[in-house]
């Protein structure tokens, strides 16, 4: 598991790996910080924060000096090896170690372990995304699933943990700027022709912007209008204090959410929404790949509608006919643009209790992993590559002057920027502090509750310190859970990774200063 | 479960105690001192730290021998240690009585209250002892000292005991029987006495009558050797260790042979065939375990405290041989908390085997090839329910001592899950014997349906009370006569067979044949070989009363009808006894057999299933509790 916590942000997947330990599978945690998910670990690699592409390299140079590496696999399923090998050829134990502060033993331990596993799976969440190297660092990981065989068999591969019931869903229909549902490029004409066929409308034949492309031409006054569905961007984006400068210039807010959050506040327009999971009718689609089908137990209430109707109706006020389509309709017609889904009727979904994409046709019953054609001789299709990719430090430099990595994450109790959870009671919810190791609290002259300044180069916010014995000297960490009462997120960087648009929350440079002083 | 400490520390008193059983921490996070530039990279853990659950018991005695209890910091430290749930294990420490949780004076006396003390008139000693000293758990001595009540020590033929325990830095526990003095025993305080071989030998003739009168008859007890403490040596020249060589010579089918041609079954009160057991173990895939249960707690029964005590070597050789027989290489001991001596002797025996070579990586003797096997002594908390097998498993996992659901039986899933041996000490003990003379030839010692020979632990109110060694057949008057029979003047009231789970019987039972088949006619128990006597001068309600608030008191809470049962059972007596029923006696009599019943269909385990059965028995022969006939 590396960079996740998923004992507190992932419980129910947690959960299922637990039962996984419990019948004997190990667990290496590979975390900044020695967090409640370590604790259950085998091992626990506690790295510097941003350095994983060296640690990944490292462990990839150790399984290839040691023999490890799968040579069939390696053969048969993928190209650019030997370019590969020659690029981590410098990350030795000694300069890994170095790089990332992971002593030579453990690295090594985490190599020879991983590799030798006849099973294994990656997983990781935002510790490995929230970089302005987020890609590469994917690419790196991927690059030793390849190397170990670890891909496309049973009980292996790699995973980005969701973080909600949906995300992969969402992906899934075709809310990313350059897809349309079911991961087709819609730069491709052939692909957009054939969906333009069914749906009976031109597609622009150029990618959109993700968030943070639209945050800059916001910024710059070319995008004047936003319309937010579920988003609460004014509390979750980096760099808050420039968030809010931006979203306050716009011309019109529309914001569409089963809550009134911050965001939603400064609208112009607010559409209250059904729940998804106990208000609607639909689907959802979990980190598997499974689509289930989700189904009404309560009626909204009072104005809030559902997210479908809400779209139609605006359909209809902006001069489209959508009609009323039930979403089994909404459904099958996804079934027919996006092949990953071809087998997937609304019928078998509910007859089947789900199912997992792809599935092609009507009597495919899903696949349970994927990539397996890598394993079949001789390989059909394209060969996995390996990509190079060279490690590179977070954006925000440390310095005498800001001489602290703050990292952020989320707790148990609480979802990101608490709109849906901090209007419940929780008996652990302590709100927001900083979090520093005992060393730091005593080298700050600070003790645990003594509210102080914490300040980044963007700006300065205020909060308690509580002392985290997980945390070694020079790394902090803080959530963004409770936007009113600290807004975290002031002072984290808009560094951004260009091709997935993520921003750099896991590595601020800050300082502390004590009040009254 | 996650661990979520509050921040307790252990003192190094409490760390060094930890210690001693766990080894060093090996980082600021198992315990240890934070090493910053280490602890802040890198972290072990997990299955390697969680492997060693079993040693939570261990510890947690490690703790409460020195300081005589488990405070939080050395609860913390013991958690972090093992990656134990500080929760938890709270859960576990509190499970076992033995265990305190809260500063008390180091030195404390347990006073058995239990029905053989009773009849030697231990109600009035406590009751002396509270006028005297105050009431339980009083502070005596300037602090240093406590008494409080016990359940059966296991001393029943040296009525009244106590059992005097001291934590320290050398912790120590020691027998006092029959207990008499209110205060004598201060004088003990801070001394570890070890008796001489006059107190040994006079105390062995006192347990076994027979030494005097027919030694010769002896084979279970032959080798208490009243002039020298068991010693290897002694031991092997008394024939020890020729079992397992022609065992080693022979094979491990040969030894599964015997012993189904032995006909032995389980002397713990389940009378299982022993064979069949070893038999279906090693059949089933490995790795595999032996244990020796001797949590002897059942009221009356004092057999295997003895054995192990005098004769400690004739169970490591036979939970070597089970070893040998089903493929095991690790055995464990379970014994009863309370069983100081016999641990002190087990663990001399331990050593003693090791550096001969008769324990350890390679057991052989004479050359023949060796095997790996090895056996390590786990304490009880003070908790009957550890008797049971399942639930001594779970103890020795370092759980709470709970009795798991049946099937699956230990032969497939009992220790750590995997196929078991699990047998009682004196079953054990005859395994050597009867492997030296022949299965068959050990069989016909005893009668069709009751191979071998027997233990009883008489008790009561009998004057030569103690240990008794005969073939199967001989009937329960000629066992009381053995026994020297009642006190002048006296007459037989009732006989307690099998203890506190087994049924009582009146004086016409004195013709029936000890054998399984003779008591199962008579819907009566051998059980673990209690025979309890109480003449016509004991007030037998009290003795129910004192076996509904043992089974009250020992009932491990995990389900209803065992939890609730023995309540109300116990609330039942009281009614009875202050003459306050709810409608008419036989009312109340009706609600016995119901609630009886009712224990014995769903109680997860024997306990439960056999709470109701002395006292129901009881109940049904005598005029327990009836109202004083009115004198004309």
């Amino acid at each position: 598991m590396w960079g996740s916590n998923a004992r507190e942000t992932h419980p129910i997947f947690f959960h299922h790996l637990l039962k996984g330990i419990r019948r004997g599978a190990r667990l290496i945690s590979i975390d900044p910080r020695r967090t409640s998910s370590a604790q259950w670990a085998d091992l626990w690699a506690g790295l510097d924060v941003g350095t994983d592409i060296a640690l990944a390299h490292a462990v990839a140079r150790e399984i290839c000096e040691a023999g490890l590496w799968h040579r069939d696999f390696v053969a048969n399923a993928t190209s650019g090896f030997e370019e590969y090998r020659a690029s981590i050829e410098p990350w030795t134990l000694e300069r890994g170690s170095a790089y990332t502060g992971v002593p030579a033993e453990v690295i090594r331990e985490i190599a020879h372990t991983y590799a030798k596993s006849k099973t294994a799976i990656l997983c990781w969440t935002l510790g490995i995304t929230e970089h302005h190297n987020a890609v590469d660092t994917v690419v790196a990981l991927i690059n030793l699933a390849l190397l170990t065989g670890h891909v496309g068999r049973w009980a292996c591969g790699i995973n980005p943990l969701r973080g909600q019931n949906n995300v992969q869903g969402g992906g899934d229909m075709g809310a990313l700027p350059d897809r349309l549902p079911g991961f087709q490029h819609l730069e491709q004409d052939e692909v957009r022709h054939r969906v333009e066929a069914i749906w009976g409308r031109k597609i622009p034949p150029k990618r959109g912007m993700h968030l943070s492309a639209m945050m800059d031409a916001m910024e710059h006054g070319q995008l004047k209008t936003v319309y937010a569905i579920g988003e609460n961007p004014l509390d979750s984006e980096a760099d808050g204090l420039r968030t809010r400068r931006i979203f306050k210039n716009l011309d019109f807010l529309v914001v569409q959410d089963i809550f009134m959050t911050g965001t939603a506040r400064i609208a112009d327009v607010v559409l209250p929404a059904a729940v998804a999971f106990c208000e609607s009718e639909g689907t959802v689609t979990s980190s598997e790949r499974r689509v289930q089908r989700v189904r009404r137990a309560m009626k909204p209430p009072g104005e809030a509608r559902e997210d479908v109707d809400i779209l139609c109706d605006l359909a209809q006020r902006l001069g489209h006919d959508w009609g009323d389509p039930e979403p089994s309709q909404i459904w099958d017609e996804l079934c027919r643009v996006s092949p990953l889904h071809g087998g997937m009727s609304y019928r078998r979904l509910e007859e089947l209790g789900g199912l997992q994409w792809p599935c092609y046709d009507q009597d495919h019953p899903g696949e349970l992993f994927l990539h397996q054609r890598l394993w079949e001789w001789p390989l059909r299709g394209p060969r996995a590559v390996f990509q190079l990719v060279e490690p590179a430090l977070p954006v925000d430099k440390l310095n005498e002057e800001f001489p602290l990595r703050l990292t952020t994450g989320r707790r148990l109790a609480e979802y990101n920027t608490g709109v849906q959870t901090g209007g419940y009671d929780f008996p652990t919810r302590r709100g927001e502090t900083l979090d520093l190791s005992p060393e730091d609290a005593i080298s700050a002259g600070v003790a645990a509750g003594e509210v102080v300044r914490i300040r980044s180069r963007r700006g300065a916010i205020e909060a308690p310190v509580h002392i985290d014995h997980g945390l070694r000297p020079g790394l902090a960490f803080m959530t963004f859970h409770f936007p009113d009462q600290v807004a975290t997120n002031t002072l984290t960087i808009e560094a951004t990774d260009p091709r997935s648009g993520t921003a750099e929350f896991k590595a601020s440079a800050i300082r502390i200063e004590k009040l009254g002083a | 479960m996650d661990l979520h400490f509050q921040g307790y520390e252990a003192t190094a008193e409490e760390k060094a105690a930890v210690d001693s059983v766990l080894g060093e921490a090996s980082s600021g996070w198992d315990g240890g001192e934070r090493e910053i530039a280490l602890d802040g990279r890198f972290a072990r853990g997990g299955h390697a730290a969680r492997s060693r659950r079993d040693l939570l018991l261990p510890a947690f005695h490690a703790v409460n021998d020195r300081l005589g209890y488990v405070g939080r910091g050395a609860l913390e430290y013991v958690c972090r240690r093992l990656t134990v749930a500080p929760a938890e294990a709270w859960g576990v420490l509190t499970f076992y009585h033995l265990f305190a949780t809260q500063p008390k004076p180091p030195a404390v006396l347990h006073v058995c209250e239990d029905a053989a003390c009773r009849v030697h008139g231990a109600g009035a000693l406590c009751a002396r002892l509270e006028r005297t000293l105050g009431p339980a758990g009083t502070p005596l001595a300037g602090g240093k000292a406590t008494w409080q009540k016990s359940p059966c020590l296991g001393q029943c033929e040296q009525a009244p005991a106590a059992w005097l325990v001291e934590a320290g830095e050398r912790p120590h526990g020691s027998i006092l029987a029959p207990f008499s003095d209110p205060t004598a025993w201060f004088d003990l305080i801070g001394k570890e006495a070890e008796e001489n071989l006059d107190q040994r030998a006079a105390r062995l003739r006192h347990t076994v009558p027979q030494l005097e009168t027919g030694a010769e008859q002896l084979r279970l007890l032959r080798r208490l050797d009243a002039a020298q403490k068991p010693s290897l040596e002694g031991y092997r020249q008394a024939g020890g260790y020729q079992a397992l060589a022609l065992a080693l010579e022979k094979g491990p089918a040969w030894v599964i042979g015997e012993l189904n041609a032995s006909k032995l079954v389980g002397r713990g009160g389940a009378a299982f065939p022993a064979g069949r057991k070893w038999q279906a173990v090693a059949e089933n895939p490995g790795p595999r375990y032996v244990v020796c249960n001797a949590d002897e707690s059942e009221p009356g029964t004092f057999k295997d405290r003895f054995l192990l005590e005098e004769d400690p070597f004739s169970i490591v050789e036979a939970m070597t041989l089970a070893g040998f027989a089903i493929g095991a290489e690790r055995g464990f001991v379970y014994l009863r908390g309370e069983y100081s001596l016999a641990a002190r002797r087990l663990e001399a025996a331990f050593a003693e085997a090791r550096a001969a070579g008769l324990l350890g990586g390679n057991v052989s003797i004479g050359g023949a090839p060796g095997f790996r096997f090895e056996l390590e002594l786990r304490r009880g908390g003070g908790a009957y329910i550890c008797g049971e097998e399942t639930a001594q498993f779970n103890s020795i996992e370092g759980k709470r001592g709970e009795p798991r659901s049946k099937p699956p039986f230990p032969v497939l899933s009992g220790l750590f899950g995997r196929p078991t041996v699990i047998n009682n000490v004196e079953t054990l003990a005859n395994v050597p014997i009867l492997l030296q003379m022949g299965g068959a030839a050990w069989a016909a010692l005893g009668t069709e349906g009751s191979a071998g020979i027997k233990l009883f632990c008489v008790s009561g109110s009998v004057t030569r009370p103690g240990l008794f060694e005969v073939p199967f057949g001989l009937t329960l008057g000629g066992l009381l006569a053995m026994a020297g029979g009642l006190a002048p003047g006296r007459t037989l009231q009732a006989i307690m067979l099998g203890g506190a789970a087994g049924v009582f019987v009146g004086p016409e039972a004195l013709e029936m044949p000890l054998t399984f088949e003779a008591a199962r006619a008579a819907k009566a128990t051998l059980g673990s070989g209690v025979v309890m006597v109480f003449d016509d001068t004991v007030d037998l309600g009290e003795i129910l009363l004192s076996i509904a608030h043992f089974f009250r008191h020992e009932s491990c809470g995990q389900c209803v009808p065992c939890r609730i049962g023995t309540e109300r059972q116990a609330e039942l007596l009281t009614r009875l006894k202050d003459g306050r029923t709810l409608g008419s006696r036989a009312d109340e009599m009706a609600l016995m057999r119901e609630l009886g019943q009712v224990m014995r269909d769903a109680s997860i385990c024997g306990l439960g299933q056999a709470a109701t059965s002395a006292i129901e028995s009881a109940l049904a022969r005598f005029p327990v509790f009836s109202p004083p006939e009115v004198s004309p």
